[in-house]
């Protein structure tokens, strides 16, 4: 499944380039984050490494394979969730999967009570507030037991208290052994969380390296201005 | 005009059998109407939300059309379908509560369907994608989007239950408003109008009318209830 090569990827709805000859490799290890200003194209390349939309050219690779040969989840910044209860919203997930029942309800239970939502396991879903709903939806990816788990600004709207669950239960699923690729606006959050940065713009890879030295020493002029507040090339590229 | 009033709430506070007999077998009728329709209705409904196939749009606007097809020429369709030399005709089930049932259903069926495909559509959208990530196949998802959107549904499944009982011109084809056998409140109410009976048609009306209204008050609280409950 690794390294994931991405070459010369290319979305352009309508005429509207978002992605334009994106090029990327990843390894299967830590967590990747990928920057950038809105509009750059972070959640749409999410949604195109989970196979949700087809790319107007280019190509995607999972070590030799052109599709991924070990499971994939991914957490929405507004995550789906049933009307039924905390259980059953994690349980249905792992019934595509070859595995009895009691193994299912094993594996939730105990994905539940890793996410500290073991006590609201009855609880209707839908009436858990902002932090435990994306608790849930990370209980969920985690119980698929993924290798990849994409996560698209899981902590949008979310309180420090939540937010530092959240973050510390993506660090636990690092570190049973999944690739973690997220965005995020939250600079604070790159810092603490990424072991390496994406950083987009223009539909390209401006720049991709180890966290700490990009935030050190950002090397292209576009990962410069952003981490200064400035976004020049958006007024370029919407011409 | 108040002396048939009174005669109407005497029909009902006597529990006037006829009365009672009439209003059993509307109700039951249009129950098994309404059974028929959902099972019917809602799966083939939740399947169309999520299908994918050329024709598809041309088959939910059939669809929605049949939702306003006037009663009385689903009762002529089934009228020839159930008579001698029809092709249903050797199951001899013209002018019977059976063939009031079918009429109903038919009624129901389309109005059932086309309103849960909408709904279930609806949640469809939201789910899919995070669905294809996890591996969920169409029919599963059918299931699961049916149990997710079953409060919504069976406010759907209730106003099916409401067109079935208030209609009048497909059961008076097809059920030839028998007394005693095939007669039902909205035919009842039509015969004994035109026969200057008005007692039993107000009375039956109150019954109809109570009926019809329990169904928005039992709809509109269930309603509530699931947001409340589930969110």
């Amino acid at each position: 499944m690794f390294p994931l090569s991405i070459k010369g990827l290319r979305f352009a709805p309508e005429q509207r380039v978002v992605l334009d000859g994106l090029d990327l490799e990843l390894s299967g290890e830590g967590i990747s984050i990928i920057l950038g200003p809105n509009g750059a194209g972070k959640t749409l390349l999410l949604r195109l490494l989970a196979g949700l939309l087809p790319p107007h050219a280019g190509s995607i690779l999972w070590g030799a394979a052109a599709l991924p040969d070990g499971r994939l989840a991914m957490v929405f910044q507004q995550p789906m969730l049933l009307r039924m209860s905390v259980f059953a919203n994690v349980e249905f997930a792992l019934r595509p999967q070859a595995m009895s029942a009691a193994e299912r309800r094993a594996r939730t239970d105990n994905v539940l009570e890793r996410v500290g939502l073991a006590h609201r396991a009855k609880d209707c879903a839908r009436l858990l507030s902002g932090g435990e709903r994306q608790r849930l939806a990370l209980a969920r990816a985690w119980a698929m037991q993924p290798r990849l788990l994409l996560l698209d600004e899981p902590t949008a709207s979310l309180d420090p208290s939540a937010t530092e669950a959240v973050e510390r239960i993506i660090r636990e699923i690092r570190t049973e052994g999944a690739k973690v690729l997220m965005t995020t606006h939250n600079l604070g959050q790159a810092t603490r969380l990424a072991d390496d940065i994406i950083f987009l713009a223009e539909g390209r890879v401006q720049e991709h390296a180890a966290a700490q030295r990009f935030f050190a020493h950002p090397q292209s002029p576009a990962a410069r201005a952003f981490l200064q507040g400035e976004l020049p090339w958006r007024i370029a590229f919407d011409r | 005009m108040l002396a048939t009033l009174h005669d109407a709430l005497s029909l009902l506070g006597h529990f006037d059998h006829r009365l009672l007999d009439i209003v059993g077998l509307s109700l039951r009728v249009s129950l098994s109407a309404l059974v028929i329709g959902a099972l019917v209705g809602l799966p083939f409904g939740a399947w169309l939300a999520v299908a994918d196939f050329p024709g598809r749009g041309a088959v939910i606007v059939a669809l929605n059309a049949l939702m306003g097809l006037p009663s009385v020429v689903i009762g002529v369709l089934v009228y020839l379908a159930l008579s001698r030399s029809g092709p249903l005709g050797s199951y001899g089930l013209l002018f019977s509560p059976s063939a009031m049932i079918l009429a109903q259903s038919m009624l129901v069926v389309p109005l059932i369907a086309a309103v849960s495909r909408q709904i279930v559509e609806d949640a469809w959208k939201e789910y899919a994608p995070e669905f294809s990530i996890i591996g969920i196949r169409r029919p599963q998802a059918v299931l699961l989007l049916l149990a997710d959107c079953r409060f919504s549904l069976s406010v759907a499944t209730l106003a099916g239950l409401g067109r079935a009982m208030s209609e009048v011109g497909a059961v008076m084809i097809v059920g030839g408003n028998i007394d005693g056998y095939t007669r039902v409140m909205t035919t009842a109410i039509a015969l004994e109008t035109s026969k200057g009976d008005l007692a039993l048609s107000i009375a039956l009306g109150v019954v109809l009318m109570s009926i019809i209204l329990g169904l928005n008050v039992a709809a509109h609280y269930l309603r509530c209830w699931a947001v409340r409950r589930y969110g």
